[in-house]
């Protein structure tokens, strides 16, 4: 993964669910690839056919919140987002995120000044995304989390370390 | 420096004499517990990723089919067979239909002073026992059933101290729901939420669970009360003995402090499509609904199929109105057949379902049409939770649900209780 990366906006509001990301009826199909059609299915269906490999999502204040269902991240990811860039997010969403490989940030203000289809870059070494000419900060993330995204997760990070 | 309930169970957990909040630990896992919402991945990522052979210790890990019960589809079917494969294999405890995950582990497992990793985000509820529940995804949880271990953050504690007496008609539920509108759905994020105080002290055990069971609607991480006799009258009369009865210290540290009276408290409801929209029944204007439902870990116990059945006794719920009542275990299936609640139910024109989560999950059973209206006892009124994407879900107690069934409309239980 390059920590160096730009991607298209696609904007999502307050409080995004794990019903909403994937609602349960969807959650006992086979394989990701299967349930990935039907990310963010309540809010809007087409979203999946219309987000490209490194797109970005940008969304308000508890982004996540809900079931612990692991489905919610990992199609999300599946979609090949870039990451996600919200205000904030719940805790079970957050850890099942990066272990399930898809990149988190935090900030407070990109939300309020980007528009949907804008383009977003984001420097990982140097923590910030910019919009134009405006720059934002975005949480640090720890080496080795990041590591761990690269490597698609914590289970193949684990089996990557155990050269398995 | 005093310690929180939940401070004392992780410093247990992970062997050490004190934890701060931000310190990041190694805790011993005394149970963990799965269901079928996602079992199936579980299992999948411990046999084809961690190619893993053996779980850490089979009398600590419980598997509960309780979402898709009975199977509606040949897919759900699927993934209870695996389940039932994988537990008989590793002699794992397994169940299928005789509750909803959380109700069957307060009633055969949890003790006080526990932490308990479960994937599902409810696992909050055992802190109604003064143990530490905590909702994890399927790698954590597969992780904890393959090692007996996790990291875990300590979190900071939030402290609720609960005082007054309920009035008729108002119960545990309006008090969770008016709480997560105050404080919001993210309110508590990462935090423990503990509940205390003189009320709470006289709370009984369904109450407590009611409190922490909706801790992680405010984003909480555990919600908890202290264990006291209570508690260990209801954990004994289980045949359980060994607990470790953790209180606060009187110079604990919290985050923040929220009083509430309720002797000042009225029935609440949450209204679509968010958990912290909460406003007083009595403010809301009418509001038809085509569906209730009383159950779920949230509000299927005995006590809220009490609180109902008074209201549906000798009456008729409304004709172009679907009750659906699905108590939250065998054993309050049971306790409510041979208190008479059942046949008040269905002699009111209730539907009453096998012990499930039913409803409140959308993915089984009562399911809802195109801009119909559901009012739920449930954990969630997230859009579309309930079946179709343009659908309303209400939140509120048994006693307003059972009112509202009678009426058509979302109504205030006290006219009905007094």
């Amino acid at each position: 993964m390059n920590r160096k990366f730009t991607g298209r906006v696609w904007k999502l509001g307050d409080d995004i669910d794990t019903d909403i990301i994937i609602p349960t009826q969807f959650l006992a199909l086979k394989s990701v690839e299967d349930m990935k059609r039907y990310a963010f299915y309540p809010l809007r269906p087409r979203l999946p056919e219309l987000i490209n490999p490194g797109d970005i999502i940008v969304a308000g204040k508890n982004f996540g919140c809900g079931s612990s269902r692991e489905q919610a991240p990992e199609i999300i990811a599946a979609l090949k987002v870039g990451c996600i860039i919200a205000k904030s997010y719940a805790r079970i969403f957050y850890r099942n995120a990066f272990n399930n490989g898809l990149l988190l940030l935090e900030n407070e203000e990109l939300y309020d000044c980007c528009g949907e289809g804008d383009e977003v870059s984001v420097n990982l070494e140097s923590s910030k995304v910019s919009l134009g000419k405006k720059a934002f900060k975005v949480s640090s993330i720890p080496r080795d989390l990041l590591k761990m995204v690269e490597a698609g997760g914590l289970v193949p990070f684990m089996r990557e370390r155990n050269g398995k | 420096m005093g310690m929180t309930i939940g401070e004392k169970i992780l410093a247990r957990a992970s062997g050490k004499d004190v934890v701060k909040p931000g310190e990041i630990i190694t805790a011993k896992v005394d149970l963990c517990m799965s269901n079928d919402g996602t079992t199936h991945l579980n299992i999948d990522i411990f046999e084809n990723q961690l190619k893993a052979e053996k779980v850490y210790n089979p009398e600590k890990v419980v598997f509960i089919v309780d979402h898709n019960v009975p199977s509606e589809s040949a897919k759900t079917a699927e993934v209870h067979k695996k389940m039932r494969i994988f537990a008989q294999k590793h002699q794992i405890p397994f169940y299928e239909g005789t509750g909803v995950c959380h109700q069957i582990m307060i009633e055969d497992f949890v003790v006080p002073g526990q932490l308990i990793i479960a994937a599902d985000s409810h696992t909050c509820s055992y802190g109604g026992l003064g143990a530490f529940g905590t909702g994890v995804g399927c790698t954590d949880f597969t992780s904890v059933m393959n090692t007996g271990e996790i990291w875990l953050m300590v979190p900071e504690t939030l402290k609720f101290i609960i005082e007054g007496k309920f009035k008729p008609g108002v119960y545990a539920r309006d008090l969770i729901l008016k709480i997560i509108g105050d404080i919001g759905a993210n309110g508590a994020n990462y935090k423990i939420m503990e509940f205390g105080g003189p009320a709470v002290k006289a709370f009984t055990i369904d109450d407590r669970v009611v409190l922490c069971n909706m801790a992680v609607e405010a984003g909480a991480k555990s919600g908890l009360v202290a264990p006291d006799e209570t508690t260990i009258e209801y954990v004994t009369s289980k045949g359980r003995q060994d607990m470790h009865l953790f209180t606060s210290d009187e110079d604990a540290v919290y985050e923040k402090i929220y009083y509430y009276n309720l002797d000042e408290l009225e029935p609440m409801i949450a209204i679509p499509h968010c958990v912290d929209d909460v406003v007083p029944i009595k403010e809301i204007s009418e509001v038809k609904i085509n569906q209730g439902f009383i159950g779920s870990c949230n509000n299927g116990r005995i006590e809220e199929l009490r609180a109902a059945a008074k209201i549906l006794q000798g009456n008729k719920i409304d004709p172009y109105v679907k009750l659906l009542i699905s108590p939250a275990s065998k054993a309050v299936y049971l306790q409510a057949l041979s208190e008479g609640l059942i046949d008040i139910f269905v002699e009111s024109g209730a539907m009453v379902l096998n012990p499930n989560c039913s409803v409140c999950w959308g993915s089984c059973q009562g399911v809802i049409g195109e801009g119909e209206v559901l009012l739920s006892t449930g954990t969630r009124n997230f859009k579309g939770r309930a079946g179709h994407p343009n659908s309303s879900i209400y939140l509120a107690s048994a006693a307003t649900v059972a009112a509202s069934a009678l009426t058509g409309k979302i109504t205030d239980p006290r006219g009905a209780v007094q």
